[in-house]
């Protein structure tokens, strides 16, 4: 017994060191390799955002750390007019700049789907106002919008179309429509080349077999394609509309925000009033403003996309 | 060359670990191979001879007298305070920033007590302008060096007056008269151009001596009652509305600082308020720069102050100013750069470099020689003495600072010529103001 009992404890295996036993557990080992993911979340979004909610609760001024101040910045900023313009140029922006993306972004999918001479050249030049750097081809836009040496103004003049001087970013209206149209313009070739994936993993013969079955070019969309589309187009204007809602870049080069504060976005009103004027908890507290309406846009088309797939 | 071995990147990752832990700790980033040098951050100056000569000269200069390396970076003017709020935020960045008119003042508790070489400064060259003090003193130290002061006259082009009436330099005295006159030219094509928009120099330089001039202000000399809403501003925003229709070019509501500058050298505007930099750059290209009858631009262009209204006759000078950063950790360095540039020799050199786009901060460089050089630019001699600031009956500080940088008074214009009844805009301002001054 002695003996036996003697061999067994030899001739089993010596137990793998702790560490390794931790990494043979697959949940250890999903732990592990997600330590640098979550490492990097936390530096670069959980702790920017919980550092901008500690402010905006305080009195906090560019080199002075403030007071604890409770709801005071967000009481102020419903109750300032400006705030509540940018709130509105927001929606509106966010709104008309999608559906125009959206319609064209579908359309020239639509066009590019189709076999033609050209289409890999035409595909990439497509894509041009979406790889030019934002700020350099906003630059041009705003040249192109000049008050007084407008190209545009020039071109449509000479084309017998106006006979004045349009103010394009001087006229709250119209330099409001400038940065929408600047908007579309970059934004519609994200769309048309995402939709355009997405048309492409739509087999044909769906559509051969309902133009057989005598379904017209419009029903063919309607029933099969758009259907197939969603997902796709779910996903994209996720991305597009949280893009659009934060953006800063088009707005701050064409206009600063004016004239007279009146293409304010959320962006550019809580640089101008953060960082531009250090006044950095009202800063934060108009930049978090814009927190609840996204995460419900998320939620929404999540739980959207959620439902289409499981279907 | 170096071989990299494991052990190599291993020993280099300890430090990057305890210097990060050391960053933390501080809350500042570290200052390797600072020792011996200054960064000073300036906006791209309108006179690009003057950005030429300090990177190319006056760098060097430093060097060689102080040991002390000069990093010059210059940046637009409208992300000076973008960037110094980020600098103060992270604890680094430029150890001097130029800052343009009392912004120096929001950043009141982030910058170093340079009371000392401001007093010298003052004391050797015949005492500073009340405007340069005003930006940069906060009433008990001083918070900034003062650097230059940017007079703002109406450059306009003498033939367009002379057709109208104006001849042998002659221009409105009234605003009643500009507004005729501009009413006249704009008929011919020839419209005044001036900003409204939200830019740094122009459109406050104009906005509020405008103001003055009709009676109105900011606030009463306690620098806390709002005093806005009268019916002296009311009638300066009633005025404003039809001067803008009746002689301006209406796209200036879009305008930025340097809009006015490319109308005038075209041609397509005939009085502007500006620093000198449209008649310096004519001067620098005068084959570029033609009227329409051929002769060089340059000759065609005087200067002259903005009229009066029936409160009086104002002006508003743009002031710039040293801050040296409270979190530089070149402290003394910066002290010893700040004194050595604005000692006379080398100040002069900067200050010729200009040709009179800016007077000094002090009186002393009234009595320069380059005044005597071009009768067209002798407007600028002396306006710092008449320039108000910013805050005015107040004093200009932090919170008159953040009224220029919201562009309250100038949005009181702006927001009437696009339509607003001038009595609401004036609401509309006297709300904003009560918000800063609560």
């Amino acid at each position: 017994m002695a003996i036996s009992a003697v061999s067994d404890t030899t001739l089993r295996e010596a137990p793998p060191p702790r560490r390794q036993r931790l990494l043979e557990d697959e949940r250890w080992l999903a732990f592990v390799l997600l330590v640098p993911t979550i490492v990097l979340l936390g530096l670069f979004i959980a702790y920017p955002f919980m550092r901008g909610i500690l402010l905006s609760v305080t009195s906090s001024r560019v080199g002075i750390p403030g007071d604890f101040v409770g709801l005071a910045n967000f009481y102020k900023i419903f109750n300032d007019g400006i705030f509540r313009t940018a709130v509105y140029n927001t929606f509106l922006y966010t709104g008309v700049t999608t559906v125009f993306k959206l319609a064209l972004g579908l359309w020239l999918a639509m066009l590019l789907n189709r076999n033609f001479r050209g289409k890999a050249f035409t595909r990439a030049f497509i894509l041009l106002p979406f790889i030019i750097p934002t700020v350099l081809s906003t630059f041009a836009w705003k040249w192109m919008f000049d008050p007084t040496f407008s190209v545009l103004n020039w071109l449509l003049y000479h084309l017998g179309l106006i006979t004045g001087r349009i103010n394009w970013l001087g006229d709250p209206d119209l330099a409001m429509i400038s940065i929408i149209i600047v908007n579309i313009w970059r934004g519609v070739p994200f769309f048309a080349i995402s939709l355009l994936a997405g048309l492409q993993t739509i087999s044909p013969e769906l559509n051969e077999a309902a133009a057989i079955d005598g379904a017209k070019p419009w029903q063919r969309f309607w029933h099969i394609t758009w259907p197939l589309l969603l997902p796709v187009t779910m996903v994209v204007m996720l991305f597009s509309v949280i893009q659009t809602f934060a953006d800063f870049q088009i707005v701050y080069v064409m206009t600063g925000g004016g004239p007279a504060n009146a293409t304010h976005l959320f962006a550019t009103y809580a640089y101008q009033i953060g960082v531009g004027t250090g006044l950095l908890s009202e800063g934060a507290a108009i930049s978090l403003a814009m927190f609840p309406v996204l995460f419900l846009v998320v939620v929404i088309q999540l739980l959207y996309i959620r439902r289409v797939e499981v279907r | 060359m170096t071989t990299v071995t494991r052990r190599n990147v291993l020993k280099g990752g300890t430090a990057l670990a305890g210097g990060m832990a050391g960053i933390l700790a501080v809350g500042r980033a570290p200052a390797y191979a600072q020792a011996a040098t200054v960064h000073w951050l300036r906006w791209t100056d309108f006179v690009p001879a003057s950005d030429q000569l300090l990177r190319n000269e006056i760098a060097k200069e430093c060097e060689k007298a102080l040991g002390i390396k000069l990093n010059i970076e210059t940046i637009n003017a409208n992300d000076i305070q973008a960037r110094v709020t980020s600098a103060i935020q992270s604890g680094s960045g430029p150890d001097v920033v130029c800052v343009l008119n009392n912004w120096g003042q929001l950043y009141g508790e982030s910058v170093a007590d340079v009371s000392d070489i401001a007093e010298a400064l003052g004391k050797s060259q015949g005492g500073f302008y009340e405007t340069s003090r005003a930006v940069a003193n906060d009433g008990k130290k001083w918070i900034a060096v003062p650097w230059c002061i940017v007079g703002l006259q109406i450059a306009y082009r003498k033939s367009w007056f002379a057709e109208i009436g104006y001849t042998d330099g002659k221009f409105p005295q009234t605003w009643e008269e500009y507004r005729e006159a501009g009413k006249k030219l704009k008929a011919k094509g020839r419209p005044i151009g001036q900003t409204l928009g939200h830019t740094f120099g122009d459109a406050p330089a104009f906005a509020y001596p405008y103001l003055w001039s009709w009676g109105g202000k900011e606030v009463e000399a306690d620098g806390k009652t709002v005093a806005l809403n009268s019916p002296a501003t009311v009638e300066a925003v009633k005025f404003m509305v039809a001067f803008w229709k009746d002689a301006h070019d209406e796209g200036g509501l879009a305008w930025d600082d340097s809009n006015n500058n490319r109308a005038f050298l075209s041609g397509t505007c005939s009085a502007t308020l500006n620093g000198a930099s449209i008649y310096i750059e004519t001067l620098r290209k005068p084959d570029t720069y033609k009227t329409e009858a051929g002769g060089p631009l340059k000759d065609d262009i005087l200067h002259a102050a903005l009229p009066k209204g029936p409160g009086g006759q104002f002006s508003y000078h743009v002031p710039f100013s040293n801050l040296l950063m409270g979190y530089s950790k070149n402290q003394d360095a910066a002290k010893k750069f700040l004194g050595w540039i604005h000692s006379k020799d080398v100040y002069d050199k900067w200050f010729v470099s200009q040709k009179g786009f800016s007077v000094g901060p002090t009186t002393d460089w009234e009595k320069h020689k380059l005044w005597g050089d071009d009768p067209i630019m002798l407007p600028y001699k002396q306006a710092a003495r008449t320039g108000r600031f910013a805050g005015y009956e107040g004093p200009s500080t932090r919170r008159a600072a953040e009224v220029v940088t919201k562009y309250v008074i100038v949005d009181m214009y702006a927001k009437a010529v696009q339509g607003m009844p001038p009595e609401d805009a004036v609401k509309w301002a006297e709300a904003e103001l009560k918000k800063v001054y609560v």
